[in-house]
């Protein structure tokens, strides 16, 4: 079993993001889980959650500790939240930041920086980088296909904004899948 | 056909699938997206009830008493200070003997305010008169409402029933599930047939007032059906394993107990952690199982004395703490009076209160205390902080 944890600040859809990504792996073949950390969702406040994928049946249900993955959606949580907590050390980071700094990562782990919002920015017109950040994680990450993440994409959001953040996700692939 | 959705979505299908003729609800977290999405269906025309919009949890349970006195297959749902609400209500349902099928998505009880989930809300209601189902996963939460309208209507039962499942952690979680086709779902529950309608051509009255020559015979009746209730849902089970092959067989279901030693007994979610647990715990050398309760009332008593005749040791996780009681949690009794007189030791484990997280690491740290004979305690406290 592989977990992804989704650091973020309420109101950048980290809950929908790991929906998202969930029944993209879902569609992808294997079991997966999506859920929130439960917390009180307050516009700006630190926010997580959470995505399992296995090839088994999921019965797991505490919160994720030792991630394979985490997102951070917003660069300016590391200094208040222990992004990196329990990340393991063959696991990937992927930062969303304007411009790549040093992190305290563990050793081993795959670091990968991105201006995730710049790109929502240009294609979507807002500063939501959720669905762009989840391109990164499908080049980064191998657990979803490119083609189930766009079906989900296209089945949450209506038609032309679907196409956008389409466009958005596979800016990020190209560029992770690039080496970024 | 397997779909990827969220909890309450998959508990929305399978009322949708029940064909009930009158839902009445008032929104409350986290009970919220399960009547969202009924009114949606209901908008659309995909469901074909009745959807009475309330004021109150009091009015909406009230509203399903009474629809469901004229004949009508009937749903709510609700939790916490919600369903406290509907105290009063609940107890009438009951005695007039209405099959209601209210879903629970547990939340903890108030004060202080926690949205968070545990089972104090359903538990304390064990002695209404409602039969209480317990939901593992998104799965369960989907196919325990089709065996709870079989056993409620019923007519050796002829009683109402909780469906409960832990709330967010099954209500906002997604997973796959296997949607049951609506002729499927069409053969299983055939239309409800009432034992009693109000009818204006054939006047009856429910719920008159019962002197005491007559009271006690009316709650001895209700003590009855609820024991069919425990056969109606065993055959029940059986037939829907047949026809869908998912085993619901029984009132409980054994993980891993053949040789065990420590035997787990718990309700909802947290069952899915204590499999994998139990696993690790089997890998290195412990032999624990479990016992899951899918029902608490009617409570498996002969299923438990028989499940865990061999083990040594029991520790009952429980998400509910009865105040004052000498072992505090509401479960722990009943288990300890099922194996009266076995020497087995019986423990109870109050865990998981308002939300507190529970790991695999804090299920392998109860199985030693249980072995080492300590129990009938909270497990996870911050001590820094009492």
């Amino acid at each position: 079993m592989r977990e992804l944890r989704i650091h973020g600040r309420g109101g950048q859809g980290s809950v929908t993001a790991a929906e998202l990504i969930a029944v993209a792996a879902f569609e992808s073949g294997v079991y997966s889980q999506a859920f929130p950390a439960f917390g009180v969702e307050r516009r700006g406040a630190p926010v997580q959650a959470f995505v399992r994928f296995s090839d088994e049946k999921i019965r797991l249900r505490s919160q994720v500790y030792e991630p394979d993955y985490i997102i951070v959606q917003d660069s300016t949580l590391i200094k208040d939240v222990p992004v990196f907590s329990g990340l393991k050390p063959d696991g990937i980071a992927i930062i969303n930041t304007e411009k790549a700094g040093k992190y305290n990562v563990p050793a081993g782990v795959r670091l990968i920086t991105l201006d995730a919002t710049k790109i929502a920015l240009e294609e979507l017109g807002l500063p939501i980088a959720n669905t762009t950040l989840m391109g990164a994680f499908t080049a980064a990450s191998g657990e979803i296909a490119l083609s189930a993440l766009e079906s989900a994409l296209r089945e949450r959001f209506p038609g032309p904004l679907a196409e956008k953040n389409i466009t958005a996700a596979r800016r990020a692939y190209d560029l992770v899948g690039e080496g970024a | 056909m397997r779909q990827i959705m969220e909890g309450s979505h998959a508990v929305a299908e399978a009322v949708r699938l029940c064909r009930p003729g009158v839902i009445s609800a008032y929104p409350i977290t986290p009970q919220t997206h399960i009547v969202e999405r009924l009114a949606e269906m209901v908008a659309n025309g995909e469901c074909d009830a009745d959807y009475i919009t309330v004021e109150s949890e009091f009015s909406a349970l009230s509203s399903c008493l009474g629809a469901s006195a004229a004949g009508s297959r009937t749903y709510s749902a609700t939790t916490s200070q919600g369903l406290a609400f509907m105290f009063e209500v609940c107890f009438n349902v009951a005695g007039m003997r209405q099959p209601v099928i209210m879903s629970i998505a547990n939340r903890a009880m108030g004060a202080p305010l926690s949205i968070w989930n545990d089972q104090q809300d359903s538990i304390s209601l064990r002695d209404a008169g409602w039969f209480q189902l317990y939901a593992e996963d998104a799965q369960e939460s989907m196919d325990l409402h089709f065996l709870a309208y079989r056993i409620a209507e019923d007519h050796r039962v002829l009683l109402p029933g909780f469906v409960c499942f832990d709330g967010f952690i099954l209500s906002h979680t997604y997973e796959p599930v296997d949607v049951p086709p609506q002729d499927g779902i069409d053969a299983f529950l055939p239309p409800f047939k009432p034992f009693n309608v109000l009818d204006a051509k054939n006047p009856i009255s429910m719920g008159m007032y019962a002197t005491p020559d007559y009271y006690m015979e009316f709650r001895y009746q209700m003590d009855q059906a609820m024991d069919q209730a425990a056969k109606v849902m065993a055959e029940a089970g059986r037939e829907f394993s047949e026809r869908f092959g998912r085993d619901y067989g029984g009132l409980v279901e054994e993980y891993r107990l053949d040789d065990a030693d420590v035997a787990f007994v718990a309700m909802g979610s947290v069952c899915g952690t204590v499999k994998d647990a139990i696993d690790e715990m089997r890998a290195a050398g412990v032999k624990a199982g479990l016992l899951k309760l899918r029902s608490f009332r009617p409570f498996p008593k002969a299923d438990i004395r028989r499940a865990l005749a061999g083990v040594a040791a029991v520790a009952v996780l429980e998400k509910n703490i009865s105040i004052g009681s000498a072992m505090k949690g509401a479960a722990g009794p009943e288990v300890k009076d099922a194996l009266y007189g076995t020497g087995i030791n019986v423990y109870s484990y109050i865990i998981g209160l308002g939300g507190r997280d529970v790991r695999k690491k804090d299920i392998a740290a109860i199985a030693k205390a249980a072995a080492a004979q300590q129990g009938d305690m909270f497990y996870g406290l911050r001590t820094e902080l009492v």
